[in-house]
């Protein structure tokens, strides 16, 4: 498998990094390099085989609906880029 | 006291030798003076670290005191730590001071009463083995400064070897404790995945990544892993099970131990001298009433090809928090909400986060997702039998924690698949959810050689005792960097 300039860029795209045209060929290269050693694993028969996402085998906790936490919005919004009245500033979206 | 353990600076603290306030004062002035040349630490705040070494010395004076009460630590600057600017060796977190401390510090903070010194380097977001992809600059080898720490967690690694700080937290996603603890001649232990708590712990891959202690010697570790440890209801993966005395087994003798060595850690690829210290220290264990028997875990070759797909896809879903809105660095010139994204990523991130972040978004992409994705979770299965396959014959497993010993700075910095290809032991164990450790076992060429030693599922103890009774009968986990006063 080998990925194209025109792959990368779209790639790129979905995971909301801007790219240049250069550093789309740097990465090109770089990331068919890596999947060379990725391939590796199309060698191996899996058929059978159950995923295992995770090393313990858990079920996620369930907790009373009860409010736990306290409010500190002021805290969590004082290391935000930009925020106004309590709110979180971004450009216009609808207009 | 720069070189004390743990046990004897606790000693000292208790009978009023020294006060936790000089202590931290001594390793301050030991940052002032080697930090500039080591680049271990991003972050010093000598007036926070006194301020908690005050309130340590009160309680050793009111007599309540625990045993590591105003002991000095170092903290990776992957924990959150209230107050405490937390950056992830990134540029997207250059100026976050953190609202919150992970659980991790709040139990060292609060219950154990320890000072922490500063924040220490590492990798960007974890994702490096040579502490190169931090955006704060490289750390250097104590032992070589010509030479890399190993990564990500280098800077807590260098900052110990050198004794800027007694001891230190790392994390460990692929080996970030062990195989900068072998290249800085460090004892580093990676926990059972869910042992420590990971909230607060900035995520990378959330289903490897898991917090540990670096120190001198693995009864040091033994007693910072007492503080670490335990359920916590804010990390959904947190195991909830009985508290354990890690430094209970420590001095247990050998006799009878089974080691197993994989025949795939012993075959080429691997040094000749990082092989030849690995086989003097199983020719120890012998001699201390262990024996070596030969396992196998044939699918070992496939671990870090299926951790290039599951790390990087996990990693993908993580950082698509940072997006210059609640938190982190927002690009200065932008136009749409889509453009502030994007620019505010691609300047916040350094090179080896976005490619990652890259794979892992093209792997989980419609269409891919069966062929890597899926592929690489059925081979992580395959990886974890071949463990419980092997500890039927051994009680731990014993090889090389790294291929070669520390690099030069820059060496690999260029190649990615082959910076990947130096974790090739260690990544194993946390797609399995073991638990690993590395001791020192000698040197070659000067610089020093990890052991990797792996237990079964929640066999810290073990693993420690294994560890401590080795470092009764060899000194090499007391040979510090002759550079370095």
């Amino acid at each position: 498998m080998s990925l194209t300039l025109e792959q990368v860029q779209r790639i790129a795209h979905l995971a909301r990094i801007e790219i240049s045209e250069s550093e789309a060929r740097t990465t090109q290269s770089h990331l068919n390099g890596i999947f060379q050693l990725i391939e590796q694993m199309q060698a191996v028969d899996t058929r059978g085989v159950e995923p295992m996402a995770h090393a313990q085998e858990l079920s996620q906790r369930l907790r009373p609906d009860a409010v736990t936490e306290e409010n500190r919005r002021a805290a969590f919004q004082a290391v935000a880029p930009e925020t106004e009245a309590g709110l979180y500033l971004v450009p216009k979206v609808i207009e | 006291m720069i070189n004390a353990s743990l046990k004897q600076l606790s000693q000292a603290l208790a009978t009023k030798q020294i006060s936790s306030v000089e202590l931290t004062r001594l390793f301050l002035d030991r940052i002032a003076r080697l930090n500039p040349m080591l680049n271990a630490f991003v972050t010093v705040d000598a007036e926070k670290s006194l301020n908690s070494a005050r309130t340590a010395d009160a309680r050793i004076a009111a007599g309540t005191a625990g045993p590591l009460t105003g002991i000095p630590i170092a903290q990776k600057d992957i924990f959150c730590a209230e107050g405490w600017r937390t950056t992830c060796g990134s540029k997207m977190l250059a100026n976050f001071v953190s609202p919150y401390d992970a659980t991790v510090i709040r139990k060292m903070h609060g219950e154990a009463g320890m000072v922490s010194l500063g924040k220490t380097n590492m990798d960007e977001f974890a994702m490096g083995s040579s502490n190169e992809t931090s955006f704060f600059g490289p750390v250097r080898n104590p032992w070589d400064t010509e030479r890399v720490p190993g990564g990500s967690s280098g800077g807590s690694a260098a900052a110990v070897a050198a004794r800027l700080a007694p001891a230190a937290t790392g994390t460990d996603t692929g080996g970030s404790i062990r195989q900068p603890a072998a290249l800085c001649n460090l004892t580093g232990l990676k926990p059972t995945y869910g042992v420590v708590s990971r909230y607060g712990m900035i995520a990378f891959a959330s289903s490897l990544d898991q917090g540990g202690p670096m120190a001198a010697s693995a009864e040091d570790c033994a007693l910072l892993l007492n503080t670490m440890v335990g359920f916590d209801e804010r990390d959904s993966t947190s195991l909830d099970r009985p508290v354990e005395d890690y430094a209970r087994d420590l001095d247990k003798p050998l006799a009878g131990l089974r080691i197993g060595l994989p025949r795939e850690f012993f075959g080429e690829g691997c040094d000749a001298g990082v092989m030849a210290a690995v086989r003097a220290a199983i020719a120890e264990y012998e001699k201390l009433g262990a024996t070596a028997v030969e396992v196998s875990l044939p699918n070992s070759h496939l671990s870090v090809p299926a951790y290039y797909v599951i790390a990087p896809a996990e990693a993908s879903s993580n950082l698509s928090r940072f997006d210059g809105v609640r938190y982190g660095f927002r690009a200065d010139d932008y136009g749409s909400l889509d453009d502030m994204y994007m620019k505010s990523r691609a300047q916040g991130f350094g090179a080896e986060v976005k490619r990652r972040i890259l794979i892992g978004t093209y792997v989980l992409s419609h269409g891919y997702y069966d062929a890597y994705y899926l592929q690489a979770q059925r081979i992580r299965r395959l990886i974890a039998g071949d463990f419980v396959e092997a500890f039927k014959s051994c009680d731990v497993i014993m090889g090389p924690t790294s291929p070669s010993t520390a690099f030069k700075l820059g060496e690999k910095a260029a190649d990615p698949v082959q910076m990947y290809l130096s974790d090739i032991y260690t990544i194993a164990v946390n797609l399995a959810g073991l638990p690993g450790m590395s001791v020192p076992c000698g040197f070659a060429g000067g610089l020093p050689v990890g052991l990797q030693l792996i237990g079964n599922y929640f066999g810290e103890a073990q693993l420690l005792n294994v560890a401590h009774r080795y470092q009764q009968a060899t000194d090499w986990h007391q040979r510090r960097p002759p550079g370095i006063a």
